[in-house]
Protein backbone atom coordinates (compact mmCIF):
# COMPACT_ATOMS: atom_id res chain seq x y z
CA UNK A 1 0.00 0.00 0.00
CA UNK A 2 1.19 3.53 -0.87
CA UNK A 3 1.98 6.40 2.18
CA UNK A 4 -0.52 9.06 1.71
CA UNK A 5 1.70 11.45 0.79
CA UNK A 6 2.37 9.06 -2.28
CA UNK A 7 -1.67 9.37 -3.61
CA UNK A 8 -2.22 10.97 -6.46
CA UNK A 9 -5.33 11.93 -6.38
CA UNK A 10 -7.17 14.45 -10.01
CA UNK A 11 -10.24 16.03 -8.44
CA UNK A 12 -11.77 17.82 -11.12
CA UNK A 13 -15.84 19.22 -11.67
CA UNK A 14 -16.71 21.98 -14.10
CA UNK A 15 -16.94 25.62 -12.78
CA UNK A 16 -20.05 26.23 -10.57
CA UNK A 17 -22.16 24.20 -9.01
CA UNK A 18 -20.29 21.01 -9.37
CA UNK A 19 -17.00 23.01 -8.16
CA UNK A 20 -18.98 23.66 -5.08
CA UNK A 21 -19.59 19.98 -4.48
CA UNK A 22 -16.69 19.21 -5.34
CA UNK A 23 -14.78 21.40 -3.34
CA UNK A 24 -16.62 19.91 -0.21
CA UNK A 25 -15.56 16.75 -0.62
CA UNK A 26 -11.88 18.09 0.06
CA UNK A 27 -11.12 16.26 3.55
CA UNK A 28 -11.34 12.79 2.01
CA UNK A 29 -7.90 13.92 0.29
CA UNK A 30 -6.45 15.49 3.19
CA UNK A 31 -2.71 14.34 3.21
CA UNK A 32 -2.82 13.05 -0.63
CA UNK A 33 -1.08 14.67 -3.59
CA UNK A 34 -4.33 16.38 -4.94
CA UNK A 35 -4.32 18.35 -8.83
CA UNK A 36 -7.44 20.34 -9.39
CA UNK A 37 -9.05 20.76 -12.38
CA UNK A 38 -12.16 23.14 -13.68
CA UNK A 39 -13.17 25.68 -16.62
CA UNK A 40 -12.70 28.39 -15.14
CA UNK A 41 -8.81 29.72 -14.88
CA UNK A 42 -10.20 32.21 -12.49
CA UNK A 43 -10.65 29.34 -9.43
CA UNK A 44 -7.36 29.18 -9.55
CA UNK A 45 -7.66 32.14 -6.34
CA UNK A 46 -10.01 30.79 -4.71
CA UNK A 47 -7.69 27.64 -4.24
CA UNK A 48 -4.73 29.97 -3.62
CA UNK A 49 -6.58 32.47 -0.94
CA UNK A 50 -7.59 29.26 0.77
CA UNK A 51 -3.84 27.75 1.13
CA UNK A 52 -2.64 31.01 2.23
CA UNK A 53 -4.68 30.88 5.33
CA UNK A 54 -3.89 27.51 6.07
CA UNK A 55 -0.66 28.65 5.58
CA UNK A 56 0.71 26.45 2.53
CA UNK A 57 1.55 25.79 -0.63
CA UNK A 58 -1.71 25.92 -3.03
CA UNK A 59 -2.16 22.73 -5.14
CA UNK A 60 -1.51 22.03 -8.97
CA UNK A 61 -4.35 23.46 -10.90
CA UNK A 62 -5.43 23.66 -14.67
CA UNK A 63 -8.33 25.24 -16.40
CA UNK A 64 -9.43 23.79 -19.24
CA UNK A 65 -11.94 24.53 -22.05
CA UNK A 66 -15.62 25.11 -20.77
CA UNK A 67 -17.72 23.11 -23.20
CA UNK A 68 -21.47 22.10 -23.31
CA UNK A 69 -22.82 19.07 -25.08
CA UNK A 70 -24.03 21.15 -27.84
CA UNK A 71 -20.10 22.08 -28.46
CA UNK A 72 -18.40 19.93 -30.45
CA UNK A 73 -15.37 21.50 -31.17
CA UNK A 74 -15.13 23.09 -27.82
CA UNK A 75 -15.46 19.31 -26.30
CA UNK A 76 -12.67 18.07 -28.48
CA UNK A 77 -10.69 20.57 -27.21
CA UNK A 78 -11.52 19.65 -23.91
CA UNK A 79 -10.58 15.47 -24.09
CA UNK A 80 -7.07 16.76 -25.34
CA UNK A 81 -6.64 19.28 -22.72
CA UNK A 82 -7.86 16.54 -20.09
CA UNK A 83 -5.88 13.85 -21.75
CA UNK A 84 -2.85 16.08 -21.47
CA UNK A 85 -3.27 16.80 -17.49
CA UNK A 86 -3.69 12.97 -17.01
CA UNK A 87 -0.62 12.27 -18.49
CA UNK A 88 1.47 14.91 -16.96
CA UNK A 89 -0.24 13.97 -13.30
CA UNK A 90 -0.28 10.32 -13.65
CA UNK A 91 -3.11 10.32 -10.80
CA UNK A 92 -3.72 6.97 -9.08
CA UNK A 93 -7.18 8.37 -8.35
CA UNK A 94 -9.52 10.43 -10.13
CA UNK A 95 -13.07 12.02 -8.57
CA UNK A 96 -15.88 13.69 -10.32
CA UNK A 97 -19.05 15.53 -9.34
CA UNK A 98 -19.59 16.53 -13.18
CA UNK A 99 -19.72 17.03 -15.87
CA UNK A 100 -18.01 16.88 -19.42
CA UNK A 101 -15.16 17.19 -18.16
CA UNK A 102 -14.71 14.83 -15.23
CA UNK A 103 -16.47 12.19 -17.75
CA UNK A 104 -13.67 12.55 -19.77
CA UNK A 105 -11.25 12.20 -17.09
CA UNK A 106 -12.87 8.96 -15.83
CA UNK A 107 -13.08 7.64 -19.20
CA UNK A 108 -9.43 8.37 -20.27
CA UNK A 109 -8.47 7.55 -16.28
CA UNK A 110 -9.22 4.68 -16.36
CA UNK A 111 -7.69 3.31 -19.41
CA UNK A 112 -4.53 4.98 -18.01
CA UNK A 113 -4.96 2.72 -14.84
CA UNK A 114 -6.67 5.10 -12.79
CA UNK A 115 -9.09 4.19 -9.75
CA UNK A 116 -12.29 6.07 -10.77
CA UNK A 117 -14.67 8.24 -8.87
CA UNK A 118 -17.94 9.34 -9.78
CA UNK A 119 -20.17 11.29 -7.57
CA UNK A 120 -23.48 12.83 -9.32
CA UNK A 121 -25.07 15.88 -8.24
CA UNK A 122 -27.70 16.51 -5.90
CA UNK A 123 -29.29 18.57 -8.56
CA UNK A 124 -29.77 15.54 -10.33
CA UNK A 125 -32.83 14.19 -7.79
CA UNK A 126 -34.97 12.52 -10.71
CA UNK A 127 -32.67 10.36 -12.29
CA UNK A 128 -28.64 10.49 -12.94
CA UNK A 129 -27.66 13.34 -15.13
CA UNK A 130 -26.43 12.08 -18.38
CA UNK A 131 -22.49 12.07 -17.62
CA UNK A 132 -23.55 9.92 -14.60
CA UNK A 133 -25.46 7.66 -16.17
CA UNK A 134 -22.72 7.48 -19.45
CA UNK A 135 -19.87 6.32 -16.76
CA UNK A 136 -21.14 4.05 -15.23
CA UNK A 137 -18.98 1.45 -17.04
CA UNK A 138 -15.61 2.99 -15.49
CA UNK A 139 -16.27 4.29 -12.48
CA UNK A 140 -14.87 2.21 -9.83
CA UNK A 141 -17.07 4.02 -6.85
CA UNK A 142 -20.27 5.35 -8.05
CA UNK A 143 -22.31 7.04 -5.93
CA UNK A 144 -25.66 9.16 -6.24
CA UNK A 145 -27.03 11.42 -3.48
CA UNK A 146 -30.30 10.31 -3.60
CA UNK A 147 -31.25 7.17 -1.81
CA UNK A 148 -34.53 6.41 -3.98
CA UNK A 149 -32.67 6.51 -6.87
CA UNK A 150 -30.28 3.48 -5.77
CA UNK A 151 -33.15 1.73 -5.65
CA UNK A 152 -34.32 1.99 -8.65
CA UNK A 153 -31.46 1.01 -10.72
CA UNK A 154 -31.13 -2.51 -11.91
CA UNK A 155 -27.07 -2.35 -12.78
CA UNK A 156 -26.61 -5.32 -9.55
CA UNK A 157 -26.00 -2.46 -7.09
CA UNK A 158 -22.98 -0.94 -8.02
CA UNK A 159 -25.25 2.57 -7.77
CA UNK A 160 -24.14 3.63 -3.97
CA UNK A 161 -26.04 6.12 -2.03
CA UNK A 162 -23.16 7.09 0.91
CA UNK A 163 -25.00 10.77 2.09
CA UNK A 164 -25.09 13.94 0.20
CA UNK A 165 -22.44 16.89 0.19
CA UNK A 166 -24.83 18.74 2.23
CA UNK B 1 -28.19 44.79 -1.12
CA UNK B 2 -29.69 42.07 -3.26
CA UNK B 3 -28.23 39.65 -5.28
CA UNK B 4 -29.30 38.00 -8.62
CA UNK B 5 -27.82 35.52 -9.76
CA UNK B 6 -29.04 33.22 -12.42
CA UNK B 7 -25.34 31.01 -13.42
CA UNK B 8 -23.56 31.23 -16.23
CA UNK B 9 -24.79 28.79 -18.65
CA UNK B 10 -27.98 29.88 -19.70
CA UNK B 11 -30.46 33.25 -19.11
CA UNK B 12 -33.33 32.97 -16.86
CA UNK B 13 -35.33 36.53 -18.26
CA UNK B 14 -38.70 35.15 -16.36
CA UNK B 15 -36.54 35.53 -13.02
CA UNK B 16 -35.19 39.06 -14.12
CA UNK B 17 -38.10 40.55 -15.01
CA UNK B 18 -39.57 39.52 -11.88
CA UNK B 19 -37.35 41.62 -9.51
CA UNK B 20 -36.75 43.73 -12.48
CA UNK B 21 -40.27 44.85 -11.96
CA UNK B 22 -39.86 44.61 -8.26
CA UNK B 23 -37.30 47.38 -8.50
CA UNK B 24 -39.23 49.41 -10.87
CA UNK B 25 -42.06 49.80 -8.10
CA UNK B 26 -40.06 49.96 -5.32
CA UNK B 27 -37.83 52.69 -6.94
CA UNK B 28 -34.52 53.24 -5.51
CA UNK B 29 -33.40 49.30 -4.66
CA UNK B 30 -30.18 48.11 -3.93
CA UNK B 31 -30.29 45.13 -6.54
CA UNK B 32 -26.99 43.93 -8.23
CA UNK B 33 -28.38 40.71 -11.12
CA UNK B 34 -25.72 38.54 -12.83
CA UNK B 35 -27.96 37.56 -15.62
CA UNK B 36 -26.05 35.20 -17.81
CA UNK B 37 -25.85 35.66 -21.65
CA UNK B 38 -28.60 37.65 -22.57
CA UNK B 39 -28.41 37.60 -26.21
CA UNK B 40 -29.42 39.79 -29.30
CA UNK B 41 -33.18 39.75 -28.13
CA UNK B 42 -32.96 39.16 -24.95
CA UNK B 43 -34.28 40.72 -21.22
CA UNK B 44 -32.52 43.49 -20.23
CA UNK B 45 -33.42 44.74 -16.73
CA UNK B 46 -33.76 48.75 -16.42
CA UNK B 47 -34.09 48.98 -12.56
CA UNK B 48 -31.38 47.24 -11.59
CA UNK B 49 -27.58 47.26 -12.35
CA UNK B 50 -26.29 44.23 -13.64
CA UNK B 51 -23.78 42.29 -15.85
CA UNK B 52 -23.80 39.15 -17.71
CA UNK B 53 -21.12 37.27 -16.14
CA UNK B 54 -18.58 38.07 -12.65
CA UNK B 55 -15.26 36.42 -12.01
CA UNK B 56 -15.61 33.62 -9.42
CA UNK B 57 -14.21 36.89 -6.62
CA UNK B 58 -16.97 39.20 -7.87
CA UNK B 59 -19.47 36.52 -6.82
CA UNK B 60 -18.29 35.73 -3.65
CA UNK B 61 -18.04 39.45 -2.70
CA UNK B 62 -21.30 39.92 -4.12
CA UNK B 63 -22.63 36.81 -1.86
CA UNK B 64 -20.90 38.02 1.24
CA UNK B 65 -22.20 41.22 1.13
CA UNK B 66 -26.04 40.42 -0.15
CA UNK B 67 -28.68 40.79 2.86
CA UNK B 68 -30.73 38.11 0.28
CA UNK B 69 -29.68 36.50 -2.60
CA UNK B 70 -32.17 35.57 -5.04
CA UNK B 71 -31.02 32.92 -7.58
CA UNK B 72 -32.15 30.03 -9.79
CA UNK B 73 -32.65 26.08 -7.88
CA UNK B 74 -29.09 25.79 -9.00
CA UNK B 75 -26.82 24.32 -6.38
CA UNK B 76 -23.95 26.45 -6.75
CA UNK B 77 -26.17 29.20 -5.41
CA UNK B 78 -27.84 27.43 -2.55
CA UNK B 79 -24.71 25.94 -1.63
CA UNK B 80 -22.89 29.29 -1.51
CA UNK B 81 -26.10 30.60 0.58
CA UNK B 82 -26.19 28.20 2.87
CA UNK B 83 -22.74 28.36 3.52
CA UNK B 84 -22.66 32.04 4.62
CA UNK B 85 -26.02 32.19 6.03
CA UNK B 86 -27.76 34.42 3.79
CA UNK B 87 -31.57 33.93 3.11
CA UNK B 88 -31.84 32.75 -0.66
CA UNK B 89 -35.17 33.12 -2.88
CA UNK B 90 -35.25 30.52 -5.47
CA UNK B 91 -37.38 29.94 -8.78
CA UNK B 92 -36.86 26.85 -10.43
CA UNK B 93 -35.97 26.83 -14.30
CA UNK B 94 -38.51 24.99 -16.31
CA UNK B 95 -37.62 23.08 -19.37
CA UNK B 96 -41.39 24.06 -21.05
CA UNK B 97 -39.61 27.99 -21.24
CA UNK B 98 -36.30 26.65 -22.98
CA UNK B 99 -34.82 27.52 -19.59
CA UNK B 100 -33.31 24.28 -19.32
CA UNK B 101 -33.07 20.76 -20.57
CA UNK B 102 -35.25 18.96 -18.11
CA UNK B 103 -37.34 20.09 -15.07
CA UNK B 104 -34.53 19.15 -12.33
CA UNK B 105 -34.57 22.44 -10.36
CA UNK B 106 -38.07 21.64 -9.36
CA UNK B 107 -37.01 18.80 -7.42
CA UNK B 108 -33.71 20.40 -6.32
CA UNK B 109 -35.79 23.14 -4.82
CA UNK B 110 -38.32 20.96 -3.04
CA UNK B 111 -35.30 19.14 -1.61
CA UNK B 112 -34.04 22.39 -0.05
CA UNK B 113 -37.35 24.12 0.54
CA UNK B 114 -37.47 22.63 4.38
CA UNK B 115 -34.35 24.41 5.07
CA UNK B 116 -34.17 27.50 7.33
CA UNK B 117 -33.58 30.89 4.87
CA UNK B 118 -34.25 28.59 1.78
CA UNK B 119 -37.34 30.76 0.09
CA UNK B 120 -39.07 28.68 -3.02
CA UNK B 121 -40.94 30.83 -5.50
CA UNK B 122 -43.68 28.67 -6.80
CA UNK B 123 -43.75 30.69 -10.04
CA UNK B 124 -42.37 34.44 -11.15
CA UNK B 125 -45.66 35.88 -9.56
CA UNK B 126 -44.33 35.21 -6.25
CA UNK B 127 -41.24 36.60 -6.33
CA UNK B 128 -42.22 40.49 -5.84
CA UNK B 129 -44.51 39.47 -2.75
CA UNK B 130 -41.83 37.09 -0.96
CA UNK B 131 -39.39 40.06 -1.87
CA UNK B 132 -41.39 42.48 0.24
CA UNK B 133 -42.08 39.75 3.52
CA UNK B 134 -38.48 39.00 3.17
CA UNK B 135 -37.62 42.77 3.42
CA UNK B 136 -40.52 43.39 6.05
CA UNK B 137 -39.41 40.48 8.48
CA UNK B 138 -35.71 40.52 7.44
CA UNK B 139 -34.24 41.30 11.36
CA UNK B 140 -36.10 37.79 12.27
CA UNK B 141 -35.29 35.77 8.83
CA UNK B 142 -33.80 32.87 10.57
CA UNK B 143 -31.12 31.13 8.44
CA UNK B 144 -29.60 27.68 8.83
CA UNK B 145 -25.88 27.09 9.13
CA UNK B 146 -23.83 24.07 6.95
CA UNK B 147 -20.74 22.98 7.80
CA UNK B 148 -18.24 23.54 5.18
CA UNK B 149 -18.07 19.86 4.23
CA UNK B 150 -19.86 16.97 3.32
CA UNK B 151 -21.54 14.40 5.44
CA UNK B 152 -18.79 12.43 7.12
CA UNK B 153 -20.15 9.10 5.98
CA UNK B 154 -19.75 10.10 2.43
CA UNK B 155 -15.98 11.97 3.31
CA UNK B 156 -15.11 8.70 4.89
CA UNK B 157 -16.13 6.70 2.33
CA UNK B 158 -14.57 8.30 -0.76
CA UNK B 159 -11.33 8.46 2.07
CA UNK B 160 -11.47 4.64 2.70
CA UNK B 161 -11.71 4.06 -1.31
CA UNK B 162 -8.43 6.76 -1.85
CA UNK B 163 -6.54 5.40 1.17
CA UNK B 164 -7.05 1.65 -0.42
CA UNK B 165 -6.46 2.53 -4.04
Amino acid sequence: MKKIQQIRVLAIASSGGHWVELRRLQPAWEGCLVTYVTTSAARENELQEEAQQAGREAPPFYAVVEASRWEKIKLIRQVLQVLLILIRVRPHVIISTGAACGFFALRLGKLLGARTIWLDSIANAEELSLSGEKVAGCADLWLTQWEHLVKKDNRNGKLRYEGTVV
Amino acid sequence: MIFLTVGNELPFPRLVQAVDSWCEKNGNCSVFGQIGPVGPNGYRPRHFEWEEFISPQQYHEMCDEADLIIAHAGMGSIITALELSTPVLILARLAVFQEHRNDHQVATARRFSARKGVLVAEDEHAVAGMIDSWNASRDVVETETVEPYAEERLIRVIRDFILNS
